[in-house]
């Protein structure tokens, strides 16, 4: 168990302080996948470096296991990052070694014997599918492949947390799969809890138990990713995961354009057939961005309807009619 | 002509001397100014304030020594050290005394150079090896150093070609090598032939040192694809 409590973390700049958290508490639990998302500067990639200790905190406690890093001496705190895995965006390989020694360097750290170093870093360069690179640089391997070797390196020492900061961001949307997919393995094979520092969504969405929403400093809402998606209560996580109300259409020309707003309908509800069909109006979708999330739908869908007065006036009358939120753009 | 010239001196042994005592010369104090500056650079780099290990005081006294050796020009510094190796190993002439001087010359060049090289290592490489536990001795041994290592080489090889410089300007007060013929049988003969086979021959090893040198890097260097 991770805990945090009431940290707060100041930079000395020469601008000035800049506080980069702001009494922030929160708990990961044993065996969980926890994620921390937020837009950049918002305090997140501080937070998880103040997880082992790579940002001292300027006040508050950081317990792994119970025992508070920041009063240990500093050899403890040496042999308890070993037990914390990290890695990284730039996946920050040694590139001057290659694979089977860049997953080796974090066993000789802890004295390992070097033919049980080997072995132990064979093994792991298998669980992450790269065993057949092991002579390779990092300059040869592609961005995905650096980052399995970077979670292999993690994993040399069989830590019980790994944490990972912004470990898809740099990687194309078939390798991020791919990367979440070894991560959740991990997860549930080897029992390693897992904290994931991300600002996007579906990284939150598809491999996070519990996840805080984090904005100015501050912890804006935290709770099972089911429940902070289907109802966020913050400005900042609605923003974040509900697709965006606020985009403009005004490049897109021609005719009368409505904006349809979903604000959690049921998703099967079929409002634009029902529209035309009871309307009688052709009517076109010039943009639309909608989540479903545990059967209801957030978005939106704007739509182009006919020059004709008339017909326009029977589609507002039968929204207005039938409850749904509309804008009229311009 | 020339190579009537060049011939004589030859037969004579006097050039193959001359390279010798070149190359003696060089890579002696070089050897010398890496054993106490390669700790140097690492000192400066890690005590820097967003190093490993900020001490801003250590590093600020460090650099301001540095820099004084590094502005007085070789030519007066080499006089003025002369005392000293006096002290260090008995003598104010010859090569012993030369090697002295050269070295605390170069010391301070060879500590910005490693410095420089040491500081191009990725921080994020760093705070990796930070997030696994390591000790400071350790990420220096076996990370910063290791990972600058072509840096490290193409800095020992301008180093070396420097330090070979400064040891041809030993001659002036005493010291050996194809500085001196240039000096003694060229330049106060009024003898410009000899100058010139001087020059040439030092070109000569500047070019053999530089070109293996980068090709060590070269090999050295993990980050090319190949």
């Amino acid at each position: 168990m991770i805990e945090i409590k009431n940290l707060t973390k100041t930079f000395h700049t020469a601008n000035g302080d800049i506080t980069a958290l702001q009494d922030v508490s929160l708990t990961v639990r044993d065996g969980e996948i926890y994620g921390i998302i937020g837009l950049s500067g918002a305090g997140k990639s501080t937070l998880v470096r103040c997880m082992n200790l790579l940002e001292r905190p300027t006040c508050g406690q950081v317990l792994v296991d119970g025992r508070d890093l920041m009063t240990m001496p500093r050899k403890e705190l040496l042999k308890t990052r070993q037990g914390i895995g990290m890695i990284f965006q730039s996946f920050n390989l040694l590139e001057q070694r290659n694979v089977l020694k860049n997953v080796c360097y974090p066993l000789e750290i802890a004295g390992v014997p070097k033919a049980a170093a080997n072995e132990r870093a064979v093994e792991l360069l298998k669980l992450v599918g790269l065993e057949d690179r092991q002579k390779a640089y990092p300059a040869q391997l592609s961005g995905g492949q650096k980052q399995r070797v970077a979670i292999a390196r993690a994993l040399a020492t069989n830590p019980r947390y790994l944490l990972c900061d912004e470990a898809t961001s740099a990687l194309d949307p078939n390798t991020t799969q791919s990367i979440l997919a070894l991560l959740k393995e991990i997860n549930e094979k080897l029992g390693v809890t897992i904290v994931v520092i991300t600002h996007e969504m579906r990284v939150i969405d598809q491999i996070c138990d519990r996840v805080a929403v984090i904005d100015q400093s501050r912890i804006a809402e935290e709770g099972p990713v089911s429940e902070v998606f289907t109802r966020p209560r913050s400005r900042i996580a609605r923003e974040l995961i509900l697709p965006g109300n606020k985009s403009s259409v005004s490049e897109i020309s021609g005719g009368k354009k409505i904006r349809l707003i979903y604000n959690g309908e049921r998703s099967t509800k079929p409002v634009i057939a029902n529209m035309i069909l009871e309307c009688q109006v052709h009517a076109s979708i010039l943009a639309a961005d909608t989540r479903d999330i545990d059967g209801c739908t957030y978005g939106y869908t704007v739509l182009a309807l006919p020059d004709d007065e008339r017909q326009y006036e029977r589609v507002i009358g039968w929204l207005n009619e039938h409850h749904n939120t509309y804008r009229v753009e311009d | 002509m020339l190579s009537d010239i060049f011939y004589k001196l030859w037969d004579a042994g006097l050039l193959q001397l001359g390279v010798w005592e070149t190359i003696y010369l060089t890579l002696i104090p070089t050897a010398i100014a890496y054993v106490l500056g390669l700790p140097l650079g690492v000192l400066l780099c890690i005590t820097d304030q967003n190093g490993l290990h900020p001490i801003p005081v250590l590093n600020k006294i460090l650099s301001v020594f540095v820099n004084i050796f590094r502005s007085i020009p070789f030519i007066i510094l080499m006089v003025a050290m002369l005392p000293v190796a006096k002290l260090l190993v008995g003598t104010s002439i010859g090569n012993k005394a030369m090697i002295v001087t050269l070295v605390i010359a170069a010391a301070p060049y060879v500590a910005r150079m490693v410095e420089s090289s040491l500081k191009e290592v990725d921080a994020g490489v760093i705070e990796a090896a930070q997030a696994m536990g390591s000790s400071n001795f350790q990420i220096i041994t076996k990370v910063l150093i290791p990972e600058a290592k072509p840096a490290l080489i193409i800095g020992a090889v301008i180093s070396t070609v420097t330090i070979l410089g400064y040891s041809a300007m030993s001659a002036t007060i005493g010291g050996t090598g194809l500085g001196q013929i240039a000096i003694v049988y060229g330049h106060q003969r009024f003898k410009d032939d000899i100058i010139w086979i001087c020059m040439v021959l030092i070109v000569i090893i500047v070019q053999i040192i530089q070109e293996l040198g980068m090709m060590i890097a070269r090999k050295t260097d993990k980050r090319i694809r190949k």
